[in-house]
């Protein structure tokens, strides 16, 4: 059985910077990967590189062995689910921006299934509030949602709790646990690594200079 | 010989008497700019030099623009095309800066500004309200031709600065699988709202707050004021109609521009011409 996703020899180069530099790694299903490593060190191009964002310059990325050069961009991206460092949400509701994947894809929405959701993330009755009236929280816990109800495969975080409290980021922590998806994610906290990490890479100036579980790679 | 005709032509319309009461019309406003200049001197506004050359150069500009008229004016109808397909690639040219950066802004700003304002001045000159000859045909066309670019180089800008400031909404929104086009939609229409803001207010204000200047020219030249209403309305909805078509035209081409074919969204700043 494949590995749910496996990058080969990832590269990205952008005028002679090498922002992702020959990455390889497997990534079995239901494993949390966390990445760390320090600013610049190319974890945020990784997992765009992974959503297909960008575009690698040499090597590819294999989901469930096939390249995902073979597969449209669009179902890959609803396959693998990314929760950018930025929010981004748009004017509206809660709700409205929880749903916004469906919307743009003209899919049914789930209420129901919605309202779950939301208050599994701690967000149980802001269904109707308008993004503007949220803290930066509450924010990057509506993009959560948005991105876990495309029912993704594999989840990509770039540092989701970066802005939570610790109550919420352990309620995000326990529903990445709950929801038990292959997951990528990006952290500057050491402690959350190796609260939720399987394996840890660790990465500098674009490659991985250290992978392994979270005991042999964080000191 | 006949490729000496129209010089021939322009150095008769040079010794048309009314030529010679322009002139003396000149010299008379001339001196009152005199005054302004000799005030200017007088009070050390050290702006006598910069007068007296934009005056200068002024006269001679129009002239010249008068005197290509002229010769326009002698050519064959089927040069109009010519002309005004020229007038839309300096169009081109001159709206293409605004959009600077975007991907393939010159061949859609070419589109667009050809499409919009050339199936205006087409459509017109079927319906009638441009006569089919050069006289008519030039100066309306290059009218039209001219807002069209104004329009298109506003749409462009706007546009680009859209992309520019939501990037990231745009990216997030492509990340969880949504088409390039259902994610730019609402920034195109920004764009196109926005480039028909200048027209949509002259409508808005025209006759109340100002008159127009073909109007203006008509009634000047002892046209039925009625008439002149009508077709400044006429001109004006021919602008606001080829500048829609431009608008629209430019907005949604440069929307399929900016993305890969993986859909991802290009650099603006690095993106190839």
């Amino acid at each position: 059985m494949p590995p749910t996703l496996e990058t080969r020899n990832l590269t990205r180069v952008v005028e002679d910077d090498r922002l992702v530099d020959g990455i390889s790694v497997a990534i079995r299903e239901r494993e949390v990967i966390v990445i760390v490593g320090p600013s610049g060190a190319g974890k945020s191009s990784f997992l765009r590189l992974l959503n297909r964002l960008d575009e690698p310059t040499a090597g590819t990325v294999l989901l469930d062995g096939v390249d995902y050069h073979e597969i449209p961009p669009r179902e890959l991206r609803v396959r693998v689910g990314l929760v950018p460092q930025s929010p981004a949400l748009v004017p509206g509701t809660v709700f409205e921006n929880a749903t916004r994947g469906l919307t743009l894809r003209n899919e049914p929405i789930d209420a129901e299934r919605t309202t779950q959701m939301l208050t599994q993330l701690g967000l149980d009755g802001y269904e109707d509030r308008t993004v503007e009236e949220l803290s930066g929280g509450e924010t990057q816990r509506v993009a959560i949602a948005r991105t876990l109800l495309n029912g993704p495969e594999v989840l990509l975080l770039d540092e989701p709790t970066a802005s939570l409290d610790s109550a919420s980021e352990a309620r995000v922590e326990d529903l990445l646990s709950e929801l038990g998806l292959t997951t990528v994610l990006v952290t500057h906290d050491e402690e959350q690594a190796r609260r939720i990490g399987d394996r840890v890479m660790e990465l500098r100036n674009g490659q991985l200079v250290r992978l392994g579980s979270p005991t042999e790679v964080l000191s | 010989m006949n490729t000496l005709a129209p010089i021939v032509d322009l150095l008769g319309q040079f010794q048309d008497p009314v030529v010679w009461t322009g002139l003396a019309q000149v010299f008379v406003a001339s001196l009152l700019a005199v005054v302004v200049v000799g005030i200017s001197r007088y009070r050390e506004l050290a702006l006598e030099r910069e007068l007296g050359i934009a005056l200068v150069r002024g006269l001679i500009q129009i002239v010249a623009m008068g005197s290509i008229v002229g010769i326009l004016l002698t050519v064959d109808l089927v040069w109009s095309g010519v002309i005004l397909l020229g007038m839309m690639g300096g169009a081109t040219w001159i709206s293409k800066n605004r959009g600077e950066g975007l991907p393939g802004v010159v061949r859609v700003s070419f589109l667009a500004i050809v499409f919009g304002s050339g199936l205006v001045i087409v459509t017109m000159t079927l319906a009638g309200a441009i006569e089919a000859n050069v006289r008519n045909l030039v100066p309306v066309g290059s009218m039209i031709i001219a807002n069209a670019m104004q329009i298109n180089s506003l749409a462009l800008d706007r546009f680009k600065s859209e992309i520019n400031a939501n990037r990231e909404t745009i990216e997030a929104e492509l990340a969880l699988g949504a088409s390039p086009t259902a994610v730019i939609s609402r920034h195109v229409e920004t764009g196109v709202r926005a480039s028909l803001i200048p027209v949509v207010d002259s409508l808005k204000s025209l006759g109340w707050v100002w008159i127009p200047g073909i109007m203006a020219g008509m009634i000047l030249a002892g046209e039925n004021p009625i008439y002149a209403a009508l077709y400044q309305f006429v001109i004006m909805a021919m602008i606001f109609g080829a500048g829609g078509l431009t608008s629209m035209t430019s907005s949604l081409l440069i929307g399929n521009y900016v993305f890969t074919e993986a859909d991802q969204l290009k650099a603006i700043d690095d993106a190839d011409e």
